[in-house]
């Protein structure tokens, strides 16, 4: 069923760390990124949120790049991600055409439009920005720095963003037509979608309780994930070390409602069964789940039943990271991706922090301590709005 | 104002807050359910009437959920918002 | 990777919405962007549904909707649309609710609508389409990249149909940020002289265009894509040939197999070089057809440039006002489409007849 889909590189950034150590750290000490918003100008201060603790000038010093080229918080966050991973899987040359790169993001240059917004007309400064407003932008001002130039792309379905870039890097991959993708997805936190997740009221004004009876909203985070997938013919050939391997992957949509998933979760249901069916696995094989679970009550109860019903007497371990990330949106496919990463190699289930309180409705409680366990394969849940939903798995080579 | 001048006023506000273009006014029954049946009004209908209250009104809707029971009908509506504004 | 187009529909500045190819005069637009020339779309939207959409989601929806039904389907087994502008319209509201009400009293509608993939979204709600879905936002690659994605579903086995579309609306706001940054060509002597009006800058246009492709021909069949090929900023003309007839040898085919290229000249003396170059060194004496002075420049103008193929494939017809020189041989096979957006993402379709 064509060629095998392997992890050479993992890059990561948000409020939990810089780095792939960082963040492990972070989630083997039960550090949590949400906190009070200190970056973020808005009116809004009484929603926690996951920044990563840097202003754009911090994180312009970090990655040392010009102060005169247009780079929105976007792009910033996701080039230090990105520096790492591909560091990480040993890539040097990238500019080939058997090399994709497959970036993610809903939000785009928002950052900075919101900002010049009211003198849009007349702003001197905003002339270097205007170029930056697009989805694209960013994934083409990092395919020039990095000097991609073969397949290039950027996926935009919201909250499942990061994880279709991945899913479509791994089919192109295995169909023959790349050797190798860096995929992945990003997300800076705006006013903009901060106003609109509010404007639906489904906000948290604690820190998100994911899968608990009593859970009250999502708390938005930000972040950058990438990873490096490579044909196994590559890994041979150039002697990569292998991370995992990704081995299932489905995308399916709700078709339901713009914003809510359906009760009994029929969308969450066929995307994992499909990442099952491509993986070649039965649902007693999934060791541990890393659920999208996002603390609204419409996301945890349809992804909660569509697991009850597919795994039936077999419920792995499930957790949602969101307590410890937030919600990185369109990054969250691909950073919580690294994280079943870390899971695999550690041989550690991730606790649901802030977890008290049973769902009536559901039969199983998420992990709530850190847990060692040796893993052999791991799913991850990404839906977003407008019911796109892709499950992906990853499983121990 | 009375209660059935502020239903023929919330009549004009939720075809335009809505964007019912072929709705008529006096054809909203203020008694006929808002969603479901009735109107056929869904969960972000009922946002968008927080908004309204919220902008022409001054009156803020914290919960969800309780929208429920305020939105049932027009009349019921209307009544919420006078009880609002007397109080 | 080949597919059949089973059905197509496509809204834009010219006659073409549920017409067989282009129809009538070509129309020309003396305003800054050319704009669509809409359908009602009450008659093809549930107006329940309708009465929230944006325009782009309308335009979007429709064409969808009516692709499908040229293609004689109920159910499409994929829904993938590609969009350069995205929810622009719905954006702006946001950030002058934002600014006018302090962050407060925001529309939730416009949020909902603000993602990206709202059109794919819309879709599959109102067909109850429960299948692969996706979207990509990628200039000019966004429509493209949606048909490659539908392409390799089909290939995969994983799907038999696949419902692809392109699909961007111009809106003020659009228009007068760009202009800062001196994006356009003022439309002076009217669209259909945009391509001999040559200048700096593009002149701008919008439109809707989606295609139901699947494994197999059928009664409805108008054409087959045998290939598409992407590429990102080359360096030169050099490049885009290189890959051209690679393009052709993989099918068996060499330049002067082609029986009509049709080429995304728009005039812009910044990038239509590479349109010559590429003409003058593959296809000099080779019938070929401009569409932009149709549709203007926009990311997804490769959508309505694969629907006139499609059209002149399904009709044996060339429209008015399209062909620059050069006799089409009849019949007519093998068309070459070959569009790029500001010289950044260069894309190469090669369709044949189904005969």
């Amino acid at each position: 069923m064509g060629t095998r889909v392997f992890i050479t590189g993992t890059g990561i950034f948000s409020s939990i760390g810089r780095g792939v150590d960082e963040t492990l750290a972070s989630m083997v000490n039960g550090k949590t990124g949400i906190a009070p918003i200190r970056i973020l100008e808005t009116v809004h201060r009484d929603f926690p949120v996951a920044e990563i603790p840097f202003t754009d000038a911090e994180l312009l010093a970090l990655t040392g790049l010009s102060k005169d080229l247009p780079l929105t918080r976007t792009t910033l966050i996701a080039y230090i991600a990105l520096k790492e991973a591909l560091a990480s899987a040993g890539i040097q040359q990238t500019g080939d055409e058997r090399t994709g790169f497959i970036s993610a993001t809903t939000v785009g240059g928002m950052d900075k439009k919101e900002t010049f917004y009211p003198e849009a007309a007349t702003s001197q400064e905003w002339l270097k920005y205007i170029d930056t407003q697009d989805v694209a932008a960013h994934t083409e001002a990092l395919a020039d720095l990095f000097g991609f130039r073969g397949f290039i792309t950027t996926a935009s379905t919201a909250c499942s963003s990061g994880a279709n870039a991945l899913m479509l890097g791994a089919r192109m991959i295995k169909q023959g037509l790349l050797d190798r993708v860096v995929a992945g997805g990003n997300e800076c936190l705006t006013r903009f979608h901060l106003n609109g997740f509010n404007s639906l009221m489904i906000l948290d004004k604690e820190p998100c309780k994911p899968f608990d009876q009593h859970r009250a909203g999502i708390t938005l985070g930000e972040g950058a994930g990438y990873l490096v997938l490579e044909s196994e013919e590559m890994v041979r050939k150039e002697g990569k070390k292998v991370l995992c391997e990704l081995t299932g992957y489905g995308n399916s949509c709700e078709a339901f409602h713009p914003t809510a998933s359906s009760p009994d979760g029929v969308g969450a249901y066929l995307a994992m069964q499909e990442a099952l069916k491509i993986a070649g696995l039965q649902p007693a094989d999934i060791d541990y789940i890393n659920a999208h679970g996002t603390g609204t009550d419409s996301n945890d109860i349809s992804e909660g039943m569509a697991i009850q019903r597919l795994f039936g007497e077999h419920v792995p371990p499930v957790s949602s990271t969101k307590p410890f990330t937030g919600h990185t949106t369109s990054a969250a496919g691909s950073i919580e991706a690294i994280l079943c990463t870390l899971a695999l190699q550690e041989g550690l289930l991730f606790p649901n922090l802030n977890w008290k309180t049973q769902m009536t409705d559901l039969n199983f409680a998420p992990v709530t301590k850190l847990t060692k366990q040796a893993l052999k394969h791991v799913m991850s849940n990404s839906f977003g709005f407008g019911g796109n939903n892709t499950s992906i798995i990853l499983s121990k080579y | 104002m009375t209660e059935q001048e502020l239903i023929d006023k919330l009549r004009l506000e939720i075809i335009q807050q809505l964007n019912l273009e072929d709705q008529k006014p006096e054809d909203i029954d203020p008694d006929a359910p808002l969603f479901g049946e009735g109107l056929g009004l869904d969960s972000i209908d009922a946002l968008e009437i927080m908004v309204l209250l919220e902008k022409n009104y001054g009156i803020k809707i914290e919960d969800p959920k309780e929208g429920k029971k305020i939105f049932f009908s027009l009349r019921t509506l209307a009544q919420f918002i006078l009880e609002k504004q007397q109080a | 990777m080949s597919v059949y187009i089973q059905g197509i529909s496509c809204i834009s500045p010219q006659r073409s919405f549920l017409s067989e190819g282009l129809s009538g005069e070509p129309v020309n637009y003396d305003t800054p962007w050319l704009s669509c020339i809409e359908p009602v779309y009450k008659e093809h939207i549930n107006p329940t549904l309708a009465r929230r959409l944006s325009r782009y989601i309308k335009m979007g929806v429709t064409t969808a909707l009516t692709a499908l039904k040229d293609a004689g389907i109920e159910m499409p087994q994929a829904v993938i649309t590609g969009t350069g502008l995205g929810s622009t319209e719905d954006n702006e509201k946001i950030l002058l609710a934002m600014y006018e009400n302090q962050e407060r009293m925001i529309n939730p509608t416009h949020f909902i609508q603000s993602t990206h993939n709202t059109i794919s979204s819309q879709i599959a709600i109102m067909l109850k389409c429960h299948d692969y879905n996706n979207t990509y936002v990628h200039r000019g690659f966004s429509f493209e990249s949606a048909l490659l994605d539908g392409m390799l579903l089909i290939a995969e086995g994983k799907s038999e149909t696949a419902l692809v579309g392109g699909v961007d609306a111009v809106t003020e706001g659009h228009y007068i940020n760009y202009a800062r940054i001196n994006r356009w060509r003022a439309n002076t002597n009217g669209s259909l002289r945009m391509i001999t009006d040559k200048g700096a800058g593009v002149v701008p246009g919008e439109g809707s265009a989606h295609f139901l492709i699947g494994k197999e021909k059928s009664p409805n069949t108008c054409a087959c894509i045998k290939s598409l090929e992407l590429i990102y900023k080359p360096a030169s003309s050099a490049q885009v040939i290189e890959r051209c007839n690679r393009m052709l040898a993989e099918n068996g085919l060499t330049p002067a197999d082609i029986d009509l290229v049709i080429s995304g000249n728009n005039g812009d003396t910044t990038n239509d070089f590479f349109y010559q170059e590429v003409s003058g060194q593959l296809f000099p004496d080779k019938a070929t057809a401009y569409f932009k002075h149709l549709c203007g420049e926009y990311e997804t103008a490769g959508a309505f440039a694969l629907w006139l193929a499609a059209s002149i494939l399904k009709t044996h017809q060339i429209p008015d006002g399209i062909l620059q020189r050069g006799v089409v041989a009849s019949p007519l096979k093998n068309i070459l489409i070959y569009n790029h957006h500001r010289g950044d993402q260069h894309s190469l379709y090669l369709l044949t007849a189904v005969l």
